[in-house]
């Protein structure tokens, strides 16, 4: 029976479990962390010795851990191109810019066991020897940002922070940092612009790589608030343990928020690839099902810049046989593993876990309508094909949900988005793009047709309400 | 001192270039591993400098070589491909046919559709392969020009850019003849003053922020930045702040399109009328390289010349600005004699007799540092023949960190090289000063400057026997002349100027003289032959190799050799 498996989430929401340091320290907090700055080096068969920082790296390459944040890059190899011969300071930066539609995680963590965060980056601090962190967190959550701040005067005065660790000779300090709104602020080096005080326009990519060339032009890690916190659960159980949870190449569990037309939206910790799609939506554990009388009609899978999925889509996923050769399997939609791999042979993308449901009683055109205004809106309009195209496809949307259709919309639409795609500084260029290329060509349909009982109308004389 | 001339400061044996063999268009080329960024420190070759030495030129609208890269206007798009590599053998793979075998770079995404890299910040590897003129680089132009476009007001009748725009020569070039947008416009603000001398339509702008780059990482005043966001992104300052730094017009200059414009000069003359003449600007010391932009003989603008060797890309706007003078309706068009309308012939006559007859030590010239070096030279030969002490006039000012020289003179170094002035220009002033009051001085020579306002006052200038003088405006020491030779603004004639780190620069004649005004140096070479100074000096290009061959400094140089951007002679 497909149930949650809480490990991010255990206490957080525990009945009398409260955010501050003594509540967490009842909970084992910081034990991990113990455990960490005791770690011994290590003797590798060929000779090499790693120290207990290297140790506690390689725990975390061997654990699996995909980032939580949306591409979902390996943690461990993300570290691993850290520029550690520069002779400048290395600085992790904790992205709490969640913004993604659809994606109501990492609040949790932050309201409810900010300890848990602050533990997860201390550590990783202490193994990438980072002395300086940062939280930078979304300016809407002003509220994580008190309790943040609480929790890190908490940890301060118990020497978890500071010049000299827990008494180990080390020193990591962090800081949180309030962003102002922008989503843009949520790309790594929008991110590390708008931490430097400057806008948040995103850096072109090479040179910049924040592994070499990140915060003040030094190296730098970005890990998303929920990737650093399992860096906690890693180091309680050893890297290969915690690649026994979920499933090979997709290990550990994640938090999906759950939105959208089912009975019972809300979040759910689960091991990756361990539950289906339609098992968050119908399972009674989570979504519990449409509400009645209800169809499916797609199913935006991983934030809203992911390509949608349309009800009774089949996908061939590439599998081992029982021969051990890879095969493709034939997968309905709902029996969609929901992990990074699968989503991806699928098409799209598990991105930030936030799984958005449509039933049959939404129009596609206004859904997409509204995706796309967002990211009209969005747009930090440093780059000329998303800078022109967000806006360009949002009028056109918009102008299609006011009466101003056009039989060819469909199409002008696809030419617009695939102009975007692949040519701009930042991934933006895709979010904006690809929810209009998967739902314009998944429900064609329903744009054309829109247009055509548009221009039918405006033939006979009815004035559309409004263009533009 | 034979060779002492050069045109670049001594070069030691160049180290070998490493070099980079790749493809452009299917065409093999070998280009340095390294080239210079926008500082001139060695970085890694990019695309799209290897395009350019595959002489396939890469549009772009935000790359610019002497700024930062901003890769935002995503024009410079190319599709490329890389070798395909074994994992085991770290080998290229080969294909049949031997050749090496290239994947093209694709949407990780979506492997049928080609991904393009900015060609302005994407250095090549070895191997690579850049196609520049591909279906697929020409698509992604296309797509960026028609985004560009879209909200772009498409009011070239009447806008100043038009004729030297980059949309425009991009749009015929690279660009698709109709647009699909069917919304409406993104409408912004409009004949926005920025500053005193800067007005920018938000409108045209295509937000490529070299504006921005310039004036942070060149003139060094953090003034213009972007507000708001997306297609609505504005290009503004400060609120309550002005775009007022003496660097600003270059703004105007390196945008691509018709956003910036020049209070000066917008809305005054259509750029496909105006002539353009490389010249010189004789603000200061520095000597930065110009185009005069004249039509009809009206001058409309001066804009700075590429010159590595001097001024980059940049001029400051108080030199720019420095023309209208030359149009000035009092400009000296008359030769006068003892204040009565008189011609060359006889005023020169007049003088070659009066000097001929100046008994040695009689005679003084003040000779400004703002006449060509021939001109000083020729002066400085009138000088030897009569016996007269010579000197020039000092213009001192505060200089600044990028191109302004304490020097406000354009040629003090050819007033010293020329034998003029000493190294303290100015120094015999005083004497000249007491030579006149004791009498010993009967004869002063002036060109170009208003003695009364240095040393010499105007009662003392009153009881100078014979007063000579040469110049463009009036002031008192013309008004006291007894021969006024009206001479010419630089635009209005040619000649050298040595700039103070003593780079001889040629500029050309814009423009024709006012009146019966005549360049300087062919009248001070007539006077010369009829004083028996010198002969044979006709043409400036002879004349300056006459003066080449006379004057140590620079020996070596010819006319020949002065090319665009001059030669640096030791100073």
């Amino acid at each position: 029976m497909p149930e949650e498996q809480r490990l991010i989430l255990k206490h957080a929401d525990q009945p009398g479990y409260t955010p501050d340091i003594e509540c967490y320290i009842r909970h084992g907090g910081y034990d991990a962390l113990r455990k960490a700055l005791a770690t011994p080096g290590r003797d590798l068969p060929d000779g090499k010795k790693l120290s207990s920082r290297e140790v506690i790296r390689d725990e975390v390459l061997k654990s699996g851990l995909r980032g939580r944040g949306g591409a979902g890059f390996s943690a461990g190899l993300k570290w691993s191109f850290v520029d550690r011969r520069s002779g400048k300071p290395i600085y992790l930066i904790c992205n709490a810019d969640e913004s993604e539609p659809g994606t109501f995680k990492d609040r949790q963590i932050l309201h409810k066991d900010p300890h848990q965060l602050i533990e997860g980056m201390i550590i990783s601090c202490w193994a990438n020897d980072v002395k300086l962190a940062y939280i930078y967190i979304r300016g809407e959550m002003p509220h994580g940002a008190r309790l943040l701040n609480q929790a890190l005067e908490e940890a301060r005065a118990k020497g978890f922070l500071g010049k000299n660790i827990l008494g180990s000779g080390s020193e990591v300090e962090i800081y949180v940092h309030r962003g102002a709104g922008a989503y843009i602020c949520g790309e790594e080096t929008g991110l590390i612009e708008s931490l430097e005080g400057k806008r948040p326009y995103p850096r072109i990519k090479p040179p910049y790589f924040p592994a070499v060339l990140g915060l003040y032009m030094c190296p730098t890690i970005v890990n998303n608030v929920e990737t650093l916190c399992h860096v906690k659960h890693i180091v309680n159980m050893g890297g290969p343990e915690y690649a026994k949870l979920g499933t090979p190449n997709n290990t550990g569990t994640r938090i999906v928020s759950l939105s959208g037309d089912v009975r019972k939206p809300g979040y759910f910790e689960v091991e990756v690839g361990k539950v289906t799609l339609g098992e968050i939506i119908f399972h009674e554990n989570f979504g519990g099902g449409l509400k009645p009388g209800r169809t499916l009609k797609a199913i935006i899978p991983g934030g809203s810049s992911s390509k949608v999925l349309k009800a009774g889509e089949k996908f061939k996923l590439r599998r081992k046989g029982a021969d051990g050769q890879m095969v493709a399997v034939e997968t309905d939609l709902l029996d969609l593993p929901y992990d990074f791999d699968s989503l991806q042979q699928a098409g799209t993308m598990s991105g930030s876990g936030a799984v958005i449901v449509m039933d049959d009683t939404r129009e596609i055109v206004d859904v997409l309508a509204n995706v796309s205004e967002f990211y009209a809106h969005e747009s930090c309009g440093q780059c000329t094909p998303c800078r022109e195209g967000a806006l360009w496809m949002s009028k056109a949307l918009h102008r299609m949900t006011t009466g101003g259709g056009r039989t060819q919309d469909a199409d002008y639409l696809l030419h617009i988005a695939q102009n975007i795609q692949g040519r701009t500084i930042c991934a933006f260029g895709e979010a904006a793009a690809w929810p209009v290329l998967s739902f314009v060509k998944k429900f064609k349909d329903d744009f054309v047709a829109r247009g055509k009982a548009d221009e039918e109308a405006r033939a006979k004389g009815i004035v559309p309400a409004s263009h533009h | 001192m034979s060779n002492a001339a050069t045109t670049a400061p001594a070069p030691a044996a160049p180290p070998p270039v490493e070099k980079i063999r790749i493809k452009v268009d299917g065409r093999d080329i070998d280009v340095p591993k390294l080239m210079p960024d926008w500082q001139g420190k060695l970085v890694p070759t990019t695309m799209l400098q290897a395009c350019q030495m595959a002489a396939q030129e890469v549009p772009h609208y935000c790359y610019h070589p002497r700024l930062p890269i901003a890769g935002n206007c995503r024009m410079c798009l190319v599709e490329f491909g890389t070798p395909v590599m074994d994992p085991a053998t770290k080998k290229p793979v080969l294909n049949e046919d031997g050749s090496t075998k290239i994947a093209r770079s694709v949407l990780p995404y979506e492997p049928q559709t080609p991904r393009g890299a900015i060609a302005c910040a994407t250095p090549i590897s070895p191997g690579m392969e850049l196609y520049p003129s591909s279906p697929a680089t020409k698509q992604m132009r296309e797509a960026v020009l028609e985004s560009l476009l879209i909200n772009h007001p498409l009011d070239c009748p009447i806008c100043d850019q038009a004729g030297e725009c980059k949309l425009q020569e991009y749009s015929v070039q690279h660009g698709q003849a109709q647009s699909r947008f069917v919304e409406a416009k993104v409408h912004k603000p409009k004949a926005v003053d920025l500053g005193p001398r800067i007005v920018l339509d938000d409108e045209r702008c295509i937000l490529c922020t070299r504006c921005v780059r310039f004036t942070r990482d060149i003139a060094g005043d953090d003034a213009l930045g972007i507000v708001n966001r997306g297609s609505y992104n504005t290009i503004a300052t400060a609120p309550g702040k002005q775009f007022d730094n003496n660097y600003s017009l270059n703004t105007v200059d390196i945008c691509p399109v018709g956003a910036l414009t020049s209070k000066d000069f917008r809305f005054k003359m259509r750029v496909w009328f105006l002539k353009e003449t490389k010249s010189l600007c004789t603000s200061c010391g520095t000597g930065c390289n110009i185009t005069i932009g004249s039509r009809e003989n009206v001058i409309h603008r001066f804009e700075p010349r590429d010159n590595d060797a001097v001024n980059g890309s940049w001029m400051c706007d108080s030199g720019r600005l420095n023309y209208p003078w030359i149009g000035r309706a009092d400009r000296l068009q008359q030769v006068l004699v003892r204040g009565q309308a008189s011609d060359w012939g006889s005023a020169l006559g007049e003088i070659t007799t009066h000097l001929r007859n100046a008994s040695d030590g009689s005679v003084a010239i003040i000779a400004s540092a703002r006449q060509t070096t021939e001109e000083l030279y020729l002066l400085r030969q009138l000088a030897v023949r009569v016996g007269a002490l010579t000197d020039s006039v000092e213009r001192e000012g505060e200089a600044d960190r990028l191109l302004v020289s304490a020097d406000r003179n354009p040629n003090s170094q050819g007033a010293r090289l020329t034998g003029i002035a000493y190294t303290e220009i100015g120094i015999s002033i005083p004497s000249i000063a007491d030579g006149i009051r004791s009498g010993k001085i009967k004869t002063l020579i002036v060109f170009g400057e208003d003695v009364t306002k240095c040393g010499i006052d105007a009662g003392l200038l009153a009881t100078v026997g014979t007063l000579i003088v040469s110049d463009i405006l009036p002031n008192a020491t013309t008004a006291a002349a007894h021969y006024l030779l009206p001479g010419c603004a630089h635009a209005e004639k040619r000649g050298t100027f040595i700039n103070a780190k003593g780079r001889v620069q040629k500029f050309l004649k814009a423009v024709e003289p006012r009146g019966d005004a005549r360049p300087e140096w062919e009248f001070l070479a007539e006077l010369a032959k009829s004083l028996g100074a010198v002969d044979g000096l006709s043409t400036i290009e002879g004349l300056f190799n006459k003066m080449a061959s006379d004057v140590p400094a620079l020996a070596g140089v010819d006319w020949s050799k002065l090319g665009d951007h001059g030669v640096t002679v030791p100073v």
